[in-house]
């Protein structure tokens, strides 16, 4: 029903994960949002950008080794 | 109650080092031991140099001739072997391929051409400019303009495209790669002579000029595999500190490179390696337009590629074979680049060394409009 905005950066190289995420949150202003990445380096500097824009960060991994990224605000 | 123990401290090393201290502690281990390197054999303010180091590889598999600058350089096997143990024991070792890789060869290439019109690529730029050679500023300022001009490609859209796991083995063609360069240093196999009494190969090893200056094998080993391990954990990188700086007001990395900058200055200080000045700097030019504009060139292929040459050596040593090839596009690179006179010397730029950064820069401005994520 409540339709989230996801933000695939799986596979890109750096800095794009970071930045279509600083991208998608400067749009949204708040609410929820979905960011899948699949690399250690993407997911600390997705987790690292969102917290210092105050966005609370959770995170779930996925079974084929990437990880979602829930932020909210 | 042992394992619980051990894996305990391995994830705290690892939750420091992923932490905004890990590039400032990376920075100033490779900001003290590349002047030691230096003290122990390496050429002057070159402790470490990715594209020297891999321009002295090329010229030692033969890939150029030029006789004072082949040595099959163990830092380099060291960064990717280093990053391959951080990445297998954290889980990190991440076959992947598939983004652009003939790109991201070319790219090598050009990055290469631009650096050894400097002399050096941005690691060696800093290290220079801690070492006192102002000649390094200019070469500094041209990367940051190099990477600016990256970022505006970025934030009109561009990209490699993304990569896609792959089979394992190709995670392990880069180690594995690495593995044979080190056998080839330690066995060094030669055909024989021509008849002027000169080596014919396979591998070249200068005697003299800076080829021939180099830290004791398993010291420099060592230092490589140390750092590789630290950068892969920290996300060391060197473009990416003035790229994410400015891109998205995050300076993690960018203290990294500052704390590099003054363990180096001050290391140099203490073991007399400090000699500020323009003139008589070691395997350095006084060209400043070309210091800058060489290193346009390589900001911009560094950042249109996703990061500095070290950088790319880490990913390949977890797995991911496009940077892989953007290491093979450099050393390739670096045998065009003596073969066909781009490569500057400390007498200045080479004959054709403005016209490869012109190409190099038309290249890569093609590249940055063209290249977009394919849809579908």
């Amino acid at each position: 029903m409540n339709e989230i905005k996801t933000v695939d950066t799986r596979g890109l190289s750096c800095p794009q994960p970071a930045m279509l995420t600083r991208q998608a949150i400067q749009k949204l202003d708040n609410g929820t949002l979905e960011v899948l990445v699949d690399s250690g380096t993407a997911r600390e500097n997705v987790s690292r950008l969102a917290k210092n824009a105050g966005w609370a960060v959770t995170m779930e991994e996925q079974p084929e080794g990437s990880c979602r990224i829930v932020l909210k605000k | 109650m042992k394992f619980i123990t051990k894996g305990a401290f391995i994830s705290s090393i690892s939750r420091f080092l992923t932490s905004r201290w890990g590039p400032i502690i990376t920075g100033i281990v490779v900001g003290v031991l590349a002047p030691v390197l230096v003290k122990l054999g390496n050429p002057g303010n070159m402790g470490v140099c990715v594209v020297c180091f891999n321009r002295d590889i090329a010229g030692a598999l033969g890939l150029h001739r030029a006789g004072v600058v082949q040595y099959i350089r163990p830092e380099i096997i060291g960064f990717v072997l280093g990053a391959l143990i951080a990445a297998l024991l954290f889980r990190e070792f991440k076959p992947r391929t598939g983004s652009a890789p003939l790109v991201r060869f070319l790219l090598g290439m050009f990055a290469t051409f631009g650096a050894l019109v400097f002399l050096g690529c941005p690691w060696r730029a800093y290290l220079r400019l801690a070492g006192g050679d102002w000649n390094a500023i200019f070469g500094i300022l041209g990367l940051i303009a190099g990477i600016g001009l990256g970022i505006a490609f970025l934030r009109s859209g561009y990209s490699l495209g993304r990569s896609r796991p792959a089979p394992k083995a190709v995670g392990w063609v880069m180690p594995a790669i690495m593995v044979t360069l080190l056998v080839l240093l330690i066995v060094a196999p030669q055909f024989g002579r021509d008849a002027g009494g000169n080596p014919i190969g396979p591998i070249f090893f200068s005697t003299t000029g800076p080829g021939s200056q180099h830290a004791p094998l398993l010291i420099a080993l060592v230092v490589g595999v140390f750092i590789g391990f630290l950068a892969q954990r920290s996300r060391f990188c060197t473009v990416g500190a003035v790229r994410d700086a400015i891109l998205l007001r995050d300076s993690r990395l960018l203290y990294g490179v500052l704390a590099l900058l003054v363990a180096a200055f001050v290391t140099n200080v203490i073991l007399g390696q400090f000699h500020p000045g323009f003139e008589k700097q070691p395997i350095a030019h006084t060209d400043g337009w070309w210091n800058f504009g060489g290193m346009v060139l390589a900001g911009l292929a560094f950042t249109l590629a996703g990061g500095c040459p070290g950088r790319q050596l880490f990913l390949a040593g977890e797995g991911d074979a496009d940077s892989g090839l953007f290491v093979i596009g450099m050393i390739v690179g670096a045998g065009f680049a003596h073969s066909y006179s781009t490569a500057s010397s400390a007498a200045g730029p080479g004959v054709f060394g403005p016209f490869a950064v012109i190409v190099g820069m038309i290249v890569c401005v093609v590249l940055g409009f063209t290249m977009r994520e394919s849809k579908g």
